[in-house]
């Protein structure tokens, strides 16, 4: 890790709440270059939010994020547009267009980034590109409805690579798979994390995931950062909070 | 037994007024702007126009023969029987075909747009779409509703010719009028004041269908459940407001002398 570069992100005292429900509060953490930041905590304790408010489909009540250099408060929509290019984001429920095959899945980021004639010129070998990236070339002409969970996950992660983004967001991208595609999807995104030398934040309670893809884990309870260390660190405390993840 | 009143919050209705006048304003922000997405505005007149249109075409020509069949006796009581075409022809332009066929769309469109929005938005497919850089308004509010304002006025001009051939059958179950002498009576007795504001309320039906058809399914909460609420109550404000656009319809068209 470079800790001598500045952060890909930088969250700074955010607070969010929902009616008496106060999710996060005063949370602050930086993103190093390259490095797979992990957001461990229950459900409900307000990870997808957090990830949620870094590409600004959340407005926080109050605070600070920055992207790639950009305070996400003072972009207009066209900027905002052009650095979500730059963030690929993997949906905790896949988030595949239900009516469109794979194949239009893939391109549907690049309509609005590429040029007609990038599109024309391109477009076919990056979508040949990303499926071969996750194993799934064959599925090219398939609906999503064809697919298996673990095949639909892939085919997500192949849609938020398919701009060769420098940040990857991933909202618990094992939930919902048995545990051997699951340890393949965690396996996989440290595979495309090498390949795309991309930094990646992940929300996930699935602590095999968290074994297998995390630089360093970021413990979210009651809204605040509770402890931030390595994995192999946070294992051998003794704190009872943190304990309950992996007893 | 103790009668139990629902408990209905006027607060609740009134906001629920303000986000749809709400939305409605979005929605003419976001045509004024460039970049439409024609490709889908074309794929959505399909799914609307094409896709309705044996539904529609069925159903108006089976109102047109039943509406025949059903007022022949009573003409033929005060021996007006030779009236049946220009009468049926009346009926049926003005006033019957437009409003069942946007009651139809108000059913299968709005119910239709209401579910696979709300389906869009509780899969997240509605973040994905504004993560990936596309505004989801625009690719799925503005086409559905421009493609609904569209097509119902064409549904309805189609169900008015194929409401009057089935016109033409009804007549000739029991009576005997040849092809030229029906459609010589039903021109005859139509006239501009007849088609256009027929015509033009089709436009306001459609635009209502979609705007309320999309406005409940782009704010769908509550997982599934609340999928199958956005289409239901798609359909029953769709429908009211049908009623209520032609109610003020017909007010207009009678202020102006055009009855």
């Amino acid at each position: 890790m470079k800790k001598d570069l500045k952060p890909v992100i930088e969250v700074k005292n955010i607070n969010k709440s929902f009616g008496d429900n106060h999710v996060l509060r005063d949370f602050s953490m930086d993103v190093n270059p390259g490095e797979n930041l992990v957001i461990l905590g229950k459900s409900g304790s307000g990870k997808s939010v957090l990830i949620k408010c870094i590409i600004d489909l959340i407005r926080p009540d109050s605070g600070q994020i920055i992207v790639l250099n950009h305070d996400i408060n003072d972009l207009d929509q066209e900027e905002l547009d052009k650095l979500r290019a730059k963030v690929g984001f993997l949906f905790q429920s896949n988030a595949l267009y239900d009516s469109m095959t794979v194949r239009e899945n893939l391109e549907f980021p690049l309509r609005i980034h590429w040029t007609k004639e990038e599109r024309a010129k391109n477009a076919e070998s990056a979508v040949k590109e990303a499926l071969e990236d996750v194993g799934l070339s064959h599925t090219v002409n398939m609906m999503p409805s064809e697919l298996s969970g673990g095949m639909r996950k892939r085919i997500a992660l192949a849609r938020a690579l398919i701009l060769n983004p420098s940040v990857i967001l991933y909202d618990e991208p094992t939930t919902g798979l048995d545990p051997i595609t699951a340890r393949e999807i965690s396996e996989l995104m440290v595979n495309m994390q090498k390949k795309y030398n991309a930094t990646s934040v992940i929300i996930s309670h699935d602590m095999n995931c968290i074994r297998i893809t995390s630089n360093r884990v970021i413990m979210l309870i009651e809204g605040r950062s509770y402890a931030d260390d390595t994995y192999d660190n946070l294992r051998l405390s003794k704190d009872p909070k943190i304990r309950e993840f992996f007893d | 037994m103790k009668l139990k009143i629902p408990n209905i919050d006027k607060n609740q209705f009134l906001n629920e007024i303000g986000d749809i006048a709400r939305f409605t304003a979005r929605f003419f922000r976001e045509v004024s702007k460039p970049k439409q997405e024609y490709h889908e505005f074309v794929n959505q007149c399909y799914w609307i126009g094409y896709k309705t249109l044996t539904l529609v075409g069925v159903t108006a020509f089976i109102m047109g023969l039943v509406l025949t069949i059903q007022s022949r006796p009573t003409l033929v009581e005060f021996g007006a029987e030779s009236y049946l075409p220009s009468m049926v022809s009346v009926s049926l332009i003005r006033e019957i075909a437009p409003v069942i066929t946007a009651l139809i769309c108000a059913g299968k469109i709005g119910s239709g747009m209401g579910a696979e929005l709300g389906s869009m938005r509780v899969t997240e497919q509605i973040d994905a779409m504004e993560v990936s850089g596309t505004n989801p308004f625009k690719y799925l509010v503005v086409t559905r509703v421009m493609a609904a304002t569209l097509m119902v006025p064409v549904l309805s001009s189609l169900a008015n010719a194929i409401s009057l051939y089935g016109g033409y059958l009804g007549v000739n179950i029991r009576g005997q009028v040849s092809w030229h002498l029906y459609w010589f009576q039903v021109f005859g007795v139509l006239d501009f004041s007849d088609m256009l504001p027929s015509l033009i309320k089709t436009f306001f039906f459609g635009f209502a269908i979609g705007i309320i058809g999309t406005y409940k399914g782009y704010n769908s909460t509550k997982g599934t459940e609340g999928v199958g609420r956005s289409a239901t109550t798609a359909v029953i404000v769709a429908s009211l407001l049908v009623f209520i656009i032609d109610l003020i319809a017909v007010q207009i068209t009678d202020i102006l002398g055009l009855t």
